[in-house]
Formats: C-alpha cells, structure tokens, sequence
C-alpha cells in the first residue's frame, strides 16, 4: 500500500514537472481539422503540432526531413521517390508506412470537397515500393510538389481513423504530430495532449496545448499581458513599441513568404475598358510611381514591413534582380498622365473591411492624389469582395496574399491564363509559357532565370501593383524560449520550452 | 404648458441643450472646425493633443478635433434618419393595423412579432452586409430593424384612440378613413410617438457605432464616431486620444437623448404634476 | 381566460413561420456566393463545384426553402459548413453559456435598474431621481463593445483582477467561470438596467398615486413599509413582464459583448457565421432564439394575465 503510494507520487512528481500547458493564441477560429478539407492559415498553426508532414521548412525555406528522410527525383523528373523515416507511429498506434502515405496523398486527391486536389494535379499515382519507401508518379515535371508536400498536401492521416471516420474525420484528427487530439470547443479553444511515441519527443517540453481564438488583437494582447496566454501570434505593429518596453515579453519577427498588393481588372471583365486605370499601361505606371513605398510602410504599418515590387521578398533567392523597386516619381507619373491624356483619372479601390486594408488604401489614396488620381475607397465586405473579383466587377481591389513556400505558388495562380486568382484577368501566352516552363525547369539557376523574364513582364503590365511583404509579428512570454521564426508563419512546437 | 412641465426638469433641459449643442456644431462643421478631416499628414501620425492639435491627431495623421466636428454629421443622421425610416414605415402601417382590424391587423401583427422576435443587433447586422458596409446602409438596415417597434406603438395608440367619441362622431359624418386617420387620430396618438422616436435616436446612434464595430457603417476616410473608435480600439495604450473624444461625444448625444426622451415622456403625462 | 391563451398560441404559429421566411430570405440573399467565401485561399473550383452541390446553392429559393423546413420540423437545423457540424449540436453546447450570460446580466440589471427606478420614483424631481437616472442611464449611452474594451484594459490588464477573455466552464472550476464571466455579464447588464429602471420607475409612480398605496398611507404605516411591502409588489408584476420584452435586446446586445470577451455562445457564432456566410448556423439560431423569445412572451403575457385581478375576470 505504502510502495505503491510512494510509486503513485513519484509518477505525478515525475509528470508534474513535465506537466506544463502550453497557451496560444490565434488570430481566428480554424474550420475543421481535416488536412485534405482544411482552408484556412490558422489551421495550419494548429497542425504543425498535430500532424506531422512529409517534409517541412526552416528559416532560410530549405526543405527539412520529417515523416519523409530523403527524396531522389528520376532521370526524367517525372518520378519521385521518397525514403521514409522508420519507426513512426499514428497517434491511434497504427505503423506510418509508405501504404499510408499512398492512402493521404490519395485521399487528399480525390475526396469529394477536397482543397488540396488543385496542389496535387499533376501527381498522376502513388506506387507503394517498399515499405519505406513510396514513389509518386507525376504527369509532367513539377518543381514545387515537394515545397507543396511541406503543407497540409504532405500531412499523413492514419487509414484506419480516416476511413472510420470518413468525411468527419476532421472532428477527431488521428495524425502522426507531436501532439494528439484531445478536445475542442467550437470557437473557444482546441485542446491537444503530448503524443508519448513521437519520433522525436526529445524536443517536445510540454504537457498540452490549448489553442484560444481570439479575433481582436487588443484583446489577444491583453490576454497576453495578463498572463492567461503564454504566445500570441499576429500581434498588430502599433503595439509593438509599447511591448517591446515591457521586459517580462519578447517579440520575435520575419517577413512572410506572402505579400499585399492591389489587383488591378486589366481584362477580367469590360470594367477594364471603361477605366483608364485598366485600359493605358501609362496609368497603371503614373499609379506605382506616386506611391511612397517606404512611407507606406512606416505610417500604415508602423515599419513592420517590408518594400516590394514582384511576388516574393527581395530577401528571396528568386527575386529578380533585374526589376528593382522603382523610387517614387510624382513628376513622371503626372507627365505620364499627361501623356496619357487623363490628367485626373477616377478609380475605386474595393477594400475589404479589416483595419489594415482600410488603412493601408487611405494612405494610397492621399498619396495618388498628389499626382492628380482621384482614388475612391470602397469598403466590401470580404466574403462579397472575393464574389465581385470573380466575376470582375471591380477596378481596383486591396488583396493580400499568404503565400507559399516556392514562389510558383504565388505566381501561376495569378497570372497564368484563366487560373483561379487571376483576378486581373491578365492572360499573355509568352509568360504562360514562361510560367509552365519555370514550374517544369527543377534546376533552381534556370528557374531564376526564367522569374527574371516574368518579372520583367508583370512589371511593366502591371496586373498586380505589389507594395510590401509584412512582417509575421510573434510575441510570447520571455521565458519561452526555442522558436524558430519560419517565414510561412506557423509556430513550430518542437524546441518550445518555458524556462 | 408641455413646455413649462418639461423646463421644470433638469435632466431634460440638459438634454434638449446638449442635442441643441451637437446640431449646431453639425451644422456648423465646415465653419467651426479647424482642419480638413481628411487630410492625412505623415510626419504628424498619432501625435498627443498640443496646441495645434487640440484633440490629437490619428493614426494617420488627420486631426482628431475636426474629425469629431464632422462626425457628429455622421452620426446624428444615423439617428435621425434612421428613425425616419422606421416612423415613415411603421406609421401608417401601424394605423392601418390599429384602425382596421381584424385580418389586415392579424398579418402586420404576426409579421411584427416576427420581426421582433429576430434580436435586432442580427437583424442589422444581416441587412447592412446584404446592402454592402456604408452609413446610408447602415441607416436603411436600422431604420428597417427598429420600424415594428413603431408599428406595434401605433397600432395600439390607434385602438385606444378609435373608440373615442369623437372619432366615433366623426366616421357617423361619413369622414373616409383616410381624414379621420390625419384629423381626428393623428394629433391624438402623436405624443407617446414622438417620446419613442427621441428615445430610438439614441438607440439608432449606438447601432450605427455597433455595427462600424464590425466593419459595416460609415466607411473611412469619412469620419464618423462609430467608426472612429472602431479603429482607435487598436491604439488605445498608445494614442488614447483617438478613443476619448469620440467616445465621450457618442456618450454625451445619446445620454442627451434618452434624457430628452424621459423628459417628454413624462411631460406629455397627464397623470403627472 | 382559456380562449385567451388559445388565441395566443394559435399566432404562435405565423410568426414562426414568418420568422423562417424572413431570416431565410435575408441569409440567402446576402452577396456573395458561400461556396467560394467557404472554399478558402485557393478557390479550387472543384472544391466549390462541391460545396454548391453538397448545400443545393444551384437550387431556386424556393426549393432551397422547402428542403431547410422540411429538415426544422424533423428538428435537423442542417449542418454548419465551415464546422462541419450539425447546427443543433452547435446551438446545444452554446446555449448554457449564452444563458449563463444572460442570467447574470439580468441579475445585475434587476439589482442596478429596480434600484434605481424605485429611488427615482419615491425622491421624483429631487437630484437623487436625477442621479439615479443618469446612473441607469450611462448603460444604454456608451455602446457595449466600448465599454467592455475599457473594462478588460482597466481590469486584466492594469489591475490583474480578472481574466481579459475567454471562458470556463462552471463545471470545470467555478470561480474561474464566475471571475471570466463577471465583466460581460455587467456590460450586457447595464443598458437592460435602463430599460428596467424606466419601466420601474413609472410603474412605481403609478402604484404610489393608486388609492391602495393611499389607503396603506392613510392607515399610518411608515414610508418604507408603504415603498417596500406594498407599493413595489404591485409595481413588479409589470417590470416582470415588460421585462420579457427586453430579454430580445438582451440577446441582441450579446452579439457584440460575446464578440469582444471572446466569450462561446450564440451571439458570437451567429456573427461570425454571417460574415462567412453559414447560412443554416445563422437561420438555425435565430429561428431558435425567436422561438424561445416569443414562448417567454406567451408566459409573460400569461403570468400577468393571471397575477393581475382585473383582467381576469
């Protein structure tokens, strides 16, 4: 009785120390936890703890093994075969092994509602070569499928759970992540516990995590600061001065992978005819010389920002360095307008309703004006503003983008001909060309190469007017220690510890 | 001698001159304030409240005074019209339920109760993101929201008035309906509606800064109260200026006119001293 | 008396069927398509070919009507698409928070707003009357949301005192429940306390001029007795009922206090789900809220009709 009440103790003694519940707090509430249905960015932070991906990123965007260890593509780039890591297990005890790998990717293809078919389209088939090993067959050379399998496309579900549970396998996730599922209240918390058998518990320093959505950033701040939050992320950069004073935080910063910029209708619908903004190059140019990037960053975004002028950061290896980011030039936007013959051209900007984007088209819109543009600012709600992009109703529309890890995830979908974000409705065979040859080309120089052409296109015909990369804004209690600030946003559990 | 009952109460008096106050400084705005609300200024991004500034600036660079000024446009239109909405529809269809009866006054009631069945807040918010986030929206969508609270008003003013003898004596004339309503009806009910529209004004100028919470009132750079603390609540450790001064506006308009409201109310009683 | 209560229950009906059409038609005709607004980033067009199919978005309104009724009266409220759940499992775990919310919040208006309109009532004209009012009063002229950022900034974080957000539940530890709830529930509380101090106040005024508070006067007993014993008895019966009418304000009013303290009930699911256009979350708990609303009217009506003598007879 006395031995085992002695052992009982020393368990709790044990696990007590080890008993540490992380708190974060996330900008929105995630739709459901179902990698292949999954939509939103949020989603993704809570996955990186609960499913474990084929590869995943580091801070500088270089591939890192995780459920995958080596990748070999074949001669002719058509094939790739991936080497799994041994002795990993689902949360549910099942073995991942290279029949779960093809079950994922296959669910992930073809399920009914799936969002990832689009990522994985030119995977052809999933051939099972050995256990630990799995080849995927694609229809044409891809360079992106692997910075693709770093998303949610590359997440392992367990068969067993995703075929019990089919489509409602997102109320109760069984994943190969540190962490398992646990519970969850609709837009109150979502509750995951330490998985015991991960592959690399060593890294793993906490007990639980709660994740709490809290849409107003005042409020998540103030939780923060009241310490019932250990970590919030998104923090907004007006309050970054006031916290950086505060000695018992810290805030850890880098700029994303995405960008904000406005789409400009130069051939979605017949609204681009009737504005001079979408009909004269001329325009589009006296438009992005009369804007002030360095000012724009530092009065809407309070500095937390970056300049840009194509799809991905200057800091990125791909960015072309033969289109730099042009200086602010109001006499040469008024005699390009002059030139033009519209000395004082009208457009509405639709702008959706959040505090940034609204901000950010103020500021735009005073300093248009000192070039002769008179900027109308339209206030749309998000869900209708995607509605009137689609169907092109609009001249000018405030967008910003998440990103993705390899850039042709933030230029195919835009600027290749009828793709599903090509808002502005720009569509030039010579860059589809481009376009289709850089995501087939797998060596990184020759694709350099080819984004230099791109850039040089898009930055004269100016679908999409590209004005800075935001910072992803983190800040965490001081004693926490180990995060790795990668730029695709997420809050990477491993290294986490509360000192 | 309403009036005489109503100058005896302070917090009326209060209230009536405050209203008094905001209108004139409405009207008045292009005069009275001392910049353009719209101009935006970089190098004066969120500054305290100095001798050129009086209020503050914002958050990008406009002066928060003038800013104030004009929003009171903003706002007291959002009461006023939209309560004019509300009585230009639910008045008469009020007297047609009152005075009629029987099924017409069966459907507006049941479609009435309906209405007020939905909380109004969801019902607001509904309709202004159906009509897309402006301040005429806004209005529409409270003006709309807050009319069965004036049809029920009216429909029971009308039935208690109908049955009074000489509204009796004037349908034994053979007066059309439509004259005894204005005539005979109208002046009668009036009082208690007037007493209910002070009373939703304010409620109007609280909805509009509710739903400019949410992104769907009065849309920057127009300034409105609403809206204005909407987007200080960003700034409130950094540039509390930005959220004192529209706060306290919003809370002095509508104080004055819940103030103004009772005042009324219990002026136009009989039963009272 | 009976035919009374026949009557009222046989328009139950109609307004809830006008209920249905009405926050039906209004969902279905916000702008925007839900499919694409649900579809996330990408906009894959199979994953929105899928989503209209699957929420029968390409059918006339009509139809579209018939299937969500034809689901009601079996009591399937549909399903949430975002969530992937069914709204009645939704609406079920949220409503013990929201009425825990409103409960606590008519708590403190009946302790604010009964006060206040029965101080105003006896000391009429005085300046307690006029401080008693303006007290009840700040309640409906500061707009909700501000007041509560206000409160979370001073109380959590410049005080530490309580929590800035978020909830727990009463079974999980009661004092932390109590401690997050406290400040929504005073913030939703106070503009219901002006609605209850007006209507107190004037039923007090009435009741204090009745001949039965004259004949109570008459036969000696002190003020107070008069004030507490007889007149307020009287007083009440109206507040209560009247009261009722007030809950819908109520309810509306936790739209945004639940918005801002994060807090998981109706009001914050059915905004949230009107900006990502879940139509059958937004249908589902307005239906349900208008049901409840209009069942605690009946009872209002009802409890008056039998509390009060002389419309019974």
């Amino acid at each position: 009785m006395n031995y085992r009440l002695c052992l009982s103790l020393l368990l709790v003694f044990v696990s007590g120390v080890n008993a540490q519940t992380l708190r974060i707090g996330l900008a929105e509430d995630p739709d459901a936890l179902d990698p292949t249905l999954a939509r939103t960015f949020v989603g993704r932070i809570v996955f990186s703890a609960l499913c474990d991906k084929l590869f995943d990123l580091d801070e500088k965007l270089n591939l890192v093994p995780q459920l995958a260890t080596s990748y070999a593509w074949s001669a002719d780039n058509k094939a790739l075969t991936l080497k799994l890591r041994p002795g990993v297990v689902f949360h549910d005890g099942e073995k991942m092994d290279a029949a779960a790998v093809k079950y994922s990717l296959e669910r992930h293809k073809n399920m009914a509602g799936s969002s990832r078919r689009g990522e994985l389209a030119p995977v052809a088939s999933v051939d099972v070569v050995d256990p630990l090993t799995v080849r995927l067959n694609l229809s044409a050379p891809f360079a992106p499928l692997l910075a693709v399998l770093t998303d949610r496309a590359g997440m392992i579900v367990s068969p067993k759970a995703a075929q019990a549970e089919g489509e409602k396998f997102g109320a109760k996730p069984v994943c190969a992540g540190p962490f398992k599922f646990v519970e969850r209240v609709a837009q109150d918390r979502i509750v995951l516990e330490r998985f015991p058998e991960y592959w690399d518990k060593g890294s793993i320093h906490f007990e639980r995590i709660v994740y709490l959505p809290i849409v107003d950033a005042t409020v998540r701040l103030a939780n923060l600061r009241s310490g019932q939050l250990d970590f919030i992320e998104r923090l907004a950069g007006s309050d970054v001065a006031a916290l950086q004073a505060d000695a018992r935080f810290r805030i850890d910063r880098i700029v994303e992978i995405g960008y904000q910029g406005i789409t400009i209708n130069l051939g979605k619908s017949d609204l681009a005819q009737k504005n001079p903004l979408g009909r004269d190059a001329r325009v589009r140019e006296a438009f992005e010389l009369s804007l002030d990037r360095d000012a724009l960053v530092r009065v809407a975004m309070d500095g937390e920002a970056v300049p840009g002028n194509q799809w991905v950061a200057p800091s990125n290896r791909y960015y072309a360095k033969n289109v730099p980011i042009p200086k602010r030039d109001v006499a040469k936007a008024k005699a390009l307008l002059a030139a033009a013959g519209v000395p004082n051209p009208s457009f509405t900007i639709m702008t959706p309703t959040t505090s940034d984007a609204q901000r950010i088209s103020q500021v735009v819109q005073a300093m248009a004006k000192e070039a002769g543009f008179d900027v109308k600012i339209q206030s749309t709600e998000f869900s209708t503003s995607l509605n009137l992009a689609d169907k092109g109703e609009f001249e000018a529309y405030m967008l910003a983008w998440s990103g993705r890890a390899d850039p042709d995830g933030n230029l195919h979908i835009f600027h290749a001909c009828k793709q599903a974000l090509n808002y502005a409705g720009y569509c030039k065979p010579e860059v589809d060309d481009l376009i289709n040859r850089s995501r087939s080309t797998l060596d990184p120089a020759q694709r350099a190469k080819l984004f230099e052409q791109i850039a040089a296109h898009v930055a004269r015909d100016r679908p999409v007017v590209y004005l800075f990369h935001r910072n992803w804004l983190w800040a965490h209690a001081a004693k926490l220690t180990g995060l790795r600030a990668v730029p695709d946003g997420l809050v990477r559990v491993q290294g986490l510890k509360m000192n | 001698m309403v009036a005489r009952k109503l100058l005896r109460r302070g917090g009326a008096v209060f209230g009536f001159a405050t209203v008094v106050f905001f209108v004139l400084l409405a009207l008045l705005a292009p005069v009275l304030s001392p910049y353009d609300p719209l101009t935006t200024s970089w190098s004066a991004v969120r500054l305290a409240p100095s001798a050129q500034h009086w209020f503050g600036t914002d958050e990008i660079g406009r002066d928060v005074l003038s800013r104030v000024i004009w929003g009171a446009r903003a706002s007291l239109l959002a009461g006023v019209v939209s309560v004019s909405i509300a009585l230009t529809l639910g008045l008469p269809v009020g007297m047609l339920a009152g005075y009629f009866g029987r099924w017409p006054d069966a459907l507006i009631s049941r479609l009435t109760d309906a209405m007020l069945a939905c909380p109004f807040l969801i019902l607001a918010i509904a309709l202004a993101a159906f009509l897309g986030p402006s301040l005429s929206n806004a209005m529409i969508a409270i003006g709309i929201s807050a009319t069965p609270i004036f049809v029920r008003l009216t429909r029971g003013q009308v039935m208690a008035v109908k049955v009074e003898d000489y509204v009796e004596a004037a349908r034994a004339l053979g007066n059309p309906p439509w004259r005894i309503a204005l005539r005979h009806i109208l002046p009668n009910i009036v009082a208690p509606l007037i007493v209910q529209a002070t009373l939703a004004v304010a409620a109007a100028i609280i909805a509009e800064a509710s739903l400019s919470f949410l992104g769907l009132g009065q849309q920057p750079p127009a300034p409105s109260w609403g809206s204005m603390l909407n987007t200080a609540k960003n700034y409130i450790g950094q540039a509390p200026w930005m959220s004192v001064w529209p706060g306290l506006s919003i809370f002095l308009l509508v104080l004055s006119f819940n103030l103004l409201g009772d005042g009324l109310r219990d002026a136009l009683d009989p039963r009272q001293a | 008396m009976l035919r009374f209560l026949l009557r009222r229950l046989a328009a139950l009906v109609p307004t809830l069927f006008f209920v249905s059409i009405l926050i039906f038609g209004l969902q279905q005709l916000l702008p925007g398509d839900p499919a694409v607004a649900l579809a996330g980033e990408e906009r894959d067009p199979a994953a929105i070919a899928y989503l209209r199919a699957k929420f029968h978005l390409d059918e006339p309104l009509a139809v579209r009507y018939g299937y969500w009724l034809g689901g009601v009266l079996r009591g399937d409220l549909g399903e949430s698409v975002r969530m992937q759940r069914p709204v009645t499992e939704l609406i079920l775990e949220k409503l013990p928070v929201t009425v825990q919310l409103a409960s606590m919040a008519i708590l403190i208006a009946l302790l604010i707003g009964v006060a206040a309109g029965v101080l105003s009532a006896v000391k009429q004209g005085t300046a307690w009357d006029y401080a008693a009012n303006v007290l009840a009063l700040w309640g409906l002229s500061t707009p909700n949301f501000w007041l509560g950022i206000l409160l979370i900034l001073l109380f959590a974080v410049q005080l530490g005192w309580l929590p800035a957000s978020g909830y727990v539940s009463p079974f999980e530890d009661l004092q932390a429940n109590l401690a997050a709830m406290i400040l929504p529930a005073f913030v939703l509380g106070n503009a219901f306390a002006a609605v209850l101090m007006r209507h107190t106040r004037s039923a007090m005024l009435q009741v204090l001029s009745s001949d039965y508070v004259r004949t109570a006067r008459a036969k000696g007993l002190d003020e107070r007795t008069v004030v507490l014993k007889h007149a307020l008895r009287n007083a009440l019966t109206p507040v209560i009922t009247l009261g009722a009418l007030g809950f819908g304000d109520l309810l509306g009013g936790t739209v945004l206090t639940e918005t801002v303290f994060t807090i998981p009930g109706f009001g914050k699911l059915v905004v949230d789900a009107v900006f990502n256009r879940d139509y059958s979350v937004v249908q589902g708990v307005v239906l349900f809220t208008a049901t409840v609303y209009i069942t605690l009217n009946l009872f209002a009506d009802f409890a008056y009709f039998l509390v009060n003598p002389r419309l019974r007879g």
